[in-house]
């Protein structure tokens, strides 16, 4: 008893600075992550060309030239070359950058949105509500996605809507999953119990606890959905279900220029080497924001 | 209806918590009956599975409906909390009794600041601003002796250390200035020295605002410097009750003197064995039908297997559940006069 018996023990005043926010400590561990804030550095290139790409191309991206087809990279006017129809490359990549992240951003936040409702309200529910579902889900999980996106697309028709709208679909399922299972998670973890003893309403908890720590391991998995998306949208070009031509998007580009391997194969590869520096940027960047985000337990 | 200040702010009678979740249902608490009196502080000690746990949770009512009965009595404040529902369950946890959790780190959420989870459970209880939530929260600080309070209200639970995380948890249960304090092994998780100035504040705290304390524990230690009676439980019961000293002095069921027994006190010689209980607890699935500690009990006869042994009053305040206490007590007379 003696410990405390006498006067208080004397509180040293110390100057602290103030505890920095989440954002401002997530922000302060990826600053250090060179490799991220490369990656980081990379997209906002990115998104800074498909905002404000089609401002400054060199050349118009919609002229052809019968006489200039498949021109070389470094050929003076086509730095990069020209495509099937004479257009110049290096116009086309950049204005294709638009449409490109568009489907590559577009469906996976509109999943993200609805995945994780879904996700959050079968975690949360549990029993019957969670099993009727998570087995829904699990019919769209069994079919690999590239196929329920050609086959979703197919059906709907060709066009940007109906493959964003398909992209959506495929990409739901994954993200409920993911937000399932945090949610799961959280709810059996002890500050729920203890915000349940100081009064709070399921409402609360799910508002509060619930959102406030499953939401940060959502957004970095669907980042890292956003390179997969990005190529599955490709890939709806590639086979004529996505974007129409003339429009530029790259893979719709990789898809007219395959006739070209054999003859120009530099200037075919240009395309997939986009879409390669975009999603390799995404990933990285998503995994550095995962570790960033990882808040000490 | 309005409690008078004699009336007991905690009465629990004949209290059985049975869980259905598994196989078998398991009878974690099987009869418990507690009274705890404004400014009083009562431990629950027992190893664990003896249902003291459950016994404290169901006092707020945190086992989940779905898998849970829950039978008998509890009264808090004048309020039969086993009939509350929604919305008035809500208001009474936190309200009128709030809990301590053994450990602070888990049981504070990770991705807020400490002031933030406190302003919140002030906010849900009470119609104040959130400025004024906030000096509350402030004042909470101070007053179980965080140092620097407004730079700590702002810090996340990883960035606190462990006495201060608990010191923390305390404000977040006195946020909303209940009457009742429950705490499960709120020590615990600590080291040592942390350990008796969390004691010490809960006394202070408890003597301060009138607060009746049931806390759980597996320290004796513990319990002997905060509470003022023990009830110490076995498979589901009280087996015994009394104030803290004649409890410790003069113990009057076997498992008691056994459990007093089996802790590494200062009297114990160096190089002398530890004494064991030996044997494991029931299984609460099946309980036997007579005294669930007869298997393990010295002293046991073959009328204790029988029947289930009442609650036999020793002295005012001093209950065992023995129909041995007789034997018990000249066995406890016997380690005293040794020591």
């Amino acid at each position: 008893m003696a410990i405390l018996a006498g006067a208080p023990p004397a509180i040293v005043p110390v100057v602290f600075e103030r505890s920095p926010g989440y954002w401002a400590t997530v922000w302060r561990k990826l600053r250090r992550d060179k490799v991220a804030m490369a990656a980081g550095f990379v997209v906002l290139l990115l998104v800074l060309l498909a905002v404000f790409g089609s401002y400054i191309t060199p050349a118009d991206p919609f002229k052809a030239s019968m006489l200039s087809r498949l021109k070389p990279i470094g050929t003076a006017g086509y730095p990069l070359g020209s495509d099937e129809l004479g257009r110049d490359m290096l116009s086309r990549l950049m204005m294709g950058a638009r449409l490109s992240l568009f489907m590559g951003i577009t469906p996976v936040l509109a999943a993200f949105f609805l995945g994780s409702a879904i996700g959050i309200l079968a975690g949360y529910a549990g029993g019957a509500v969670n099993t009727a579902i998570m087995r829904t889900i699990d019919v769209f999980y069994a079919f690999p996605s590239v196929l329920l996106a050609i086959a979703l697309s197919g059906a709907l028709g060709a066009g940007i809507t109906n493959s964003l709208i398909s992209l959506t679909v495929v990409f739901i399922p994954l993200i409920a999953r993911v937000a399932e299972s945090a949610t799961v998670q959280v709810r059996g973890r002890e500050f729920v119990e203890a915000a349940r003893a100081s009064g709070a309403s399921a409402f609360t908890i799910v508002r509060v606890h619930v959102l406030g720590n499953v939401l940060g391991p959502i957004f970095v998995y669907s980042t890292s959905l956003i390179a997969v998306s990005m190529i599955l949208a490709s890939g709806l070009s590639f086979l004529g279900l996505g974007v129409k031509p003339p429009q530029p998007e790259w893979g719709l580009m990789l898809n007219t220029l395959r006739t070209a391997i054999y003859t120009q194969p530099w200037i075919a590869a240009l395309p997939g080497v986009m879409i390669f520096i975009t999603s390799i940027s995404f990933n990285v960047l998503s995994d550095g924001l995962r570790s960033a985000m990882d808040v000490k337990q | 209806m309005s409690p008078t200040p004699d009336d007991p702010l905690v009465l629990v009678r004949d209290l059985r918590v049975t869980f259905t979740g598994g196989r078998a249902p398991v009878q974690a608490v099987s009869g418990v009956d507690l009274t705890v009196h404004r400014g009083e502080a009562v431990a629950l000690i027992g190893e664990s599975g003896s249902g003291k746990s459950v016994t404290l949770r169901a006092l707020l009512r945190l086992h989940s409906p779905k898998r849970t009965v829950m039978e008998g009595t509890i009264r808090v404040v004048g309020q039969d909390v086993l009939a509350l529902g929604g919305r008035a369950l809500a208001d009474y946890r936190g309200k009128v009794a709030s809990m301590i959790f053994q450990e602070p780190l888990l049981a504070l959420d990770p991705v807020y600041t400490v002031g933030k989870q406190i302003v919140e459970s002030i906010l849900r209880h009470e119609n104040v601003s959130a400025t004024d939530a906030r000096k509350r929260a402030l004042q909470l600080f101070e007053r179980v002796r965080i140092p620097s309070p407004e730079r700590r209200l702002d810090a996340y639970p990883h960035e606190m250390s462990g006495g201060m995380r608990q010191r923390a948890m305390i404000a977040l249960a006195l946020a909303c200035n209940p009457q009742v304090l429950l705490a499960d092994e709120p020590t615990t998780a600590l080291d040592a020295t942390v350990q008796i100035q969390i004691l010490l504040l809960l006394r202070e705290l408890q003597r301060e605002l009138g607060l009746a304390i049931v806390f759980v524990t597996h320290d004796i230690g513990a319990a002997i410097e905060v509470a003022d009676r023990i009830a110490v439980m076995y498979a589901g019961r009280i087996v015994e009750e009394g104030p803290a000293r004649t409890l410790i002095r003069a113990p009057r069921h076997p498992y008691t003197l056994a459990l007093l027994q089996s802790r590494a006190h200062g009297a114990l010689a160096k190089g002398s064995r530890l004494q064991t209980i030996g044997g494991s607890p029931p299984d609460l699935a099946h309980l036997p039908q007579g005294c669930a500690f007869a298997e393990r009990c010295r002293f046991a006869a073959d009328a204790c297997l029988a029947t289930q042994p009442p609650a036999l009053e020793l002295a005012p305040g001093h209950q065992a559940r023995c129909l041995r206490t007789e034997a018990t007590a000249a066995a406890a007379n016997a380690v005293t006069a040794m020591a």
